[in-house]
């Protein structure tokens, strides 16, 4: 056992305690597994150098599942109010009676697998006073407002910070805590100049507060709105697309549904039957690793309380292996990959990813240096749609985007109003290059610079 | 507090005193908006039933307006006690003079909308063995649809949500509103690869909502557009005349214009349709209302999240741009009431200008006339959602279901794809709307906050969109 978990085991203890009372009124022939989270957060949002809005809240909340007969129910109450926490074990016991039994559903059970200590909690971010942030978000719309003449509007500069805690113990063993704070500055800004008008967001995070950077913010808005005006309707046609570091992430994120063991089992996911299997290109190697310390995915335990691990997904373009909790996992007959993740007491676990990578391509390969590589082509600095033009099962991809040409290998005129479509398989067949400018973002994937080849462009 | 379903959310004395509290620093307006939400779901995946869960949460979001500055703080304790530690951190920005007067607390009235039922019905509770007898129905009728359906998802929904809404001005009102949903999605299966459809009905009802919806018919039309996409082609790639169907076609305008007529952009010059009041902003064709109080549509209430009766809002007549839509907040900038748009997600979110049910009210021409005279393009049978920046006026819509039109006929399906568009400039490319009206639920999200909302209109034609395929 590390000092940072024994730490954290302290100051959680009153929530293991919790935790480990409701677990202890099972009823014989019952597994149960209870979550309790608590977190305190503060929002900040400055407009035309005021304060628009000041938040500062706190929540707690329980999520329970109980297993009988290999059948699952699960309650969640927003509260940790004594009177709430009997209720919803009994509603959960209910729940349990109507499903469908089925001998994969079992709760985890400790694995052996040792946790890699993480540190993610800052001690220092709940000491700052509240007068601090709000300094801090009003210099950021300032700094915004002030970074170029184009600058008409910053619609909305935040700043927010969040320190949550949580523990997990249920009647088969399980026993973690976990507490993590984060802290993050977001700015966007539109420009203007005649009749255009382009937008362009930025944002610093950070476990801290004096991690979190108002100059990095503004810059990353600032030019993203300035280089797009004057933008036009690109062209169509076939082409190399370069996507920039945070829409990397966004590509990574959509993957990964497919690597879920749970899709993969339940036949939702083109990567189903194919391990062993040429799926992308060579230079193509994808982990998950949240045991990264860097990662903003980073965690000790997954959300059944298994021990996070770093797993091999695509290794030079040949697919090894899936992400899977202990339901989905047992249905492939393996164990869990301790990939549980879930969506706060609310939500009842499921396999995901939380810091994925590519392995980095040649060094020098930052966006310069992976576009003066592609020579000719799309940068791509933001996309829409994403939600509804592709689809994870079928691989369909069709996007929005904004950017700019590559023109003799450096960025050139910007385009707005297009299209880019291909589908995922062909996208990781068709990788050009990955850049080794690996960036932590706020996602569950990290931001590289990514090339990939024969897109279809739809413009003008 | 007892999570009784008949208590009281909160009684008047103590929300008095709790206001009173808000404004003990000044202040220009102070608001306790209680909610009490319970919520149920099944879902059906694989062939078992896998999940059954329930979720209880009530809290009091309480904001103090000083000036152009909000403070909120938000809490899951509803006695006095931890009503009154949320208000005295709500009133913290007003502390140091920034309050520019101070208003007493006077005493709670129940306005005229008390909200509640009003008239309508109770809505009916179904068994969770109800609930799952409907879900086996979907799981059944999708796989009966064709032996390449190789997966089938059902899920069902309900929640009953109360709320509460006190403020300085002596308001009082409340709501109580139930919302059921049920979707079915199918995974089919060939050599073509892997294809899905997806249908949902959603409705502000009780299990009443399964008098009007038949379960089956939802799993079919989801099996369907699985099915019919297996043989599908790439969608193709550039600017083609579109046919929208009646129903979710009307996303179209959720994003198109929807957001941009969103008072908080506006008033921030965040939006291209600032300073337009009056103008053509749209073709003749384009009348866009939203309203709040339309049936048991997905995006209907009585009272919004700020204590406002639900109304009808034109926002565009006949192509010109009328009115936006106002939340308190911004209309009080404007010296203006509120048009009942004020919603929010929860009790520990503040209120936003957000879209109710938002449509384009039906025109004169045949829906089959609209494509036989559309010589070649793409017709859209079912959109599955969009996404707009309302500074620019650029959006996308995604479609689940389009087939190509050949000759005036609507022949082969298209793979998923999304359009682009500029939302002024295509509000002037409709140049035919139908008289075959629909509605169609969806959920909005913006700015973190996710609402139910209802979108509709009748088939109309696009002179030219570009369509993001990748057929050359």
């Amino acid at each position: 056992m590390s000092t940072v978990t024994e730490q954290a085991e302290e100051t959680t203890e009153d929530l293991l305690a919790l935790a480990e009372r409701v677990a202890g009124w099972a009823g014989t022939g019952e597994e149960v597994e209870v979550y309790v989270a608590r977190g305190t957060e503060t929002e900040v949002r400055a407009y035309d150098g005021q304060v628009e809005s000041l938040t500062s809240a706190t929540s707690a909340g329980i999520g329970i599942r109980v297993v009988v007969d290999h059948r699952l129910g699960f309650a969640w109450a927003g509260s940790l109010d004594e009177s709430v926490l009997g209720e919803t074990l009994a509603e959960a016991r209910d729940n349990a009676r109507f499903a469908t039994a089925d001998e994969h559903v079992r709760l985890a059970v400790p694995d052996g697998v040792e946790a890699v200590p993480v540190d993610l909690w800052d001690e220092a971010l709940a000491s700052v006073p509240t007068a601090r942030k709000v300094e801090l978000a009003l210099a950021l719309e300032a700094q915004a407002r002030a970074a170029d003449p184009r600058i008409r509007q910053v619609d909305a500069a935040d700043y927010g910070d969040v320190a949550s805690e949580a523990a997990l113990v249920s009647t088969t063993g399980i026993r973690s805590s976990s507490r993590k704070t984060s802290g993050y500055l977001s700015v966007g800004v539109i420009a203007g100049e005649g009749e255009a008008s382009q937008t362009g967001g930025g944002y610093s995070v950070g476990r801290g507060f004096e991690e979190l950077d108002p100059a990095r913010a503004c810059d990353d808005a600032v030019t993203r709105a300035v280089r797009l005006l004057g933008a036009t309707k690109g062209p169509s046609g076939r082409s190399t697309v370069v996507f920039d570091r945070r829409m990397a992430t966004t590509l990574l994120s959509i993957v990964s549904s497919a690597l879920s063991g749970e899709a993969v089992a339940k036949g939702r996911s083109f990567f189903a039957g194919r391990i062993g299997e040429q799926v992308g290109h060579p230079g193509l190697t994808l982990v998950d690793d949240p045991t990264d310390p860097r990662a903003y995915g980073a965690a000790a335990y997954d959300a059944e309380g298994l021990a996070c691990r770093r797993n091999v997904l695509i290794d030079s373009g040949v697919l090894r292996g899936f992400l899977y909790d202990t339901v989905s996992g047992s249905r492939a007959g393996v164990p869990s990959t301790g990939s549980a993740v879930r969506g706060g007491f609310a939500g009842t676990p499921g396999p995901g990813c939380r810091a994925l990578t590519l392995a980095p391509g040649p060094e020098g390969y930052d966006e310069a240096g992976v576009l003066a590589a592609v020579g000719e082509g799309l940068f791509v600095q933001s996309m829409t749609g994403v939600h509804s033009g592709v689809n994870p099962i079928s691989g369909d991809f069709s996007v929005g985007a904004e950017g700019l040409m590559i023109r003799d290998g450096r960025l050139a005129e910007p385009v707005r109003e297009i299209t880019v479509a291909s589908t995922l398989q062909r996208m990781l067949l068709s990788l050009v290059a990955v850049g080794a400018d690996v960036e932590w973002l706020p996602s569950i994937a990290a931001g590289q610079t990514l090339a990939i080849g024969d897109m279809q462009i739809s413009g003008a | 507090m007892q999570w009784s379903e008949e208590a009281e959310v909160i009684d008047t004395p103590v929300l008095e005193r709790v206001l009173a509290e808000a404004l003990r620093n000044g202040g220009d307006f102070a608001e306790v908006f209680a909610e009490d939400r319970s919520n149920s779901s099944a879902m059906l995946d694989d062939g078992r039933v896998e999940e059954l869960a329930s979720g209880r949460e009530r809290g009091a979001g309480i904001r103090v307006v000083t000036g152009d500055t909000t403070g909120f703080a938000h809490t899951a304790d509803l006695s006095e006690r931890g009503l009154l530690r949320a208000a005295e951190a709500a009133s913290a920005v007003a502390r140091g003079g920034g309050g520019s007067r101070s208003v007493d607390a006077g005493h709670l009235s129940a306005q005229g909308t008390s909200g509640g039922r009003g008239d309508r019905p109770a809505p009916t509770t179904g068994s969770k063995a109800d609930a799952l007898e409907l879900l086996q129905r979907a799981d059944e009728a999708a796989r009966a649809s064709g032996d390449a359906v190789s997966q089938v998802q059902a899920g069902f929904g309900t929640s009953r949500r109360r709320v509460l809404i006190a403020n300085s001005d002596g308001l009082l009102a409340g709501d109580e509103q139930s919302r059921t949903r049920f979707s079915v999605s199918c995974v089919a299966l060939a050599d073509t690869g892997m294809q899905t459809g997806y249908e949902t009905a959603a409705r502000t009802l009780g299990f009443e909502l399964f008098d009007e919806v038949s379960v089956e018919e939802l799993a079919r039309t989801a099996a369907a557009q699985a099915l019919a996409k297996l043989s599908a082609r790439p969608a193709p790639s550039g600017e083609l005349p579109v046919v929208l169907a009646g129903g979710s076609g009307g996303i179209l305008f959720h994003e198109a214009c929807g957001h941009g007529l969103e008072a908080d952009h506006v008033v921030k010059d965040a939006s291209v349709y600032a300073g337009k009041v009056g103008q053509l902003v749209a073709s003749p064709f384009v009348t866009l209302v939203d309203d709040g109080t339309v049936g048991s549509e997905w995006g209907t209430f009585q009272v919004d999240d700020e204590g406002r009766p639900a109304q009808r809002n034109v926002l565009i007549q006949d192509g010109i741009l009328t009115d936006y839509l106002w939340d308190y907040l911004r209309a009080r900038k404007e010296g203006r009431v509120s048009s009942g748009n004020g919603r929010r997600q929860s009790y520990q979110d503040l209120p936003m200008v957000r879209m109710t049910n938002t449509f384009l009210l039906p025109g004169q021409d045949d829906a089959e006339e609209i494509i036989a005279q559309t010589p070649r393009g793409v017709y859209v049978a079912k959109l599955g959602g969009g996404q707009v920046n309302t500074a620019t006026g650029d959006f996308v819509f995604g479609t689940t279901m389009a087939y190509l039109i050949e000759d005036g006929r609507i022949t082969e399906p298209l793979r998923d794809a999304n359009l682009i568009g500029n939302g002024p400039e295509i509000l002037k490319r409709i140049d035919a709307v139908g008289t075959d009206f629909s509605m169609t639920p969806g959920t909005c999200g913006k700015d973190g906050q996710s609402v139910p909302v209802g979108c509709g209109q009748a088939t109309m034609r696009l002179t030219g969109v570009t369509i993001g395929g990748t057929a050359e």
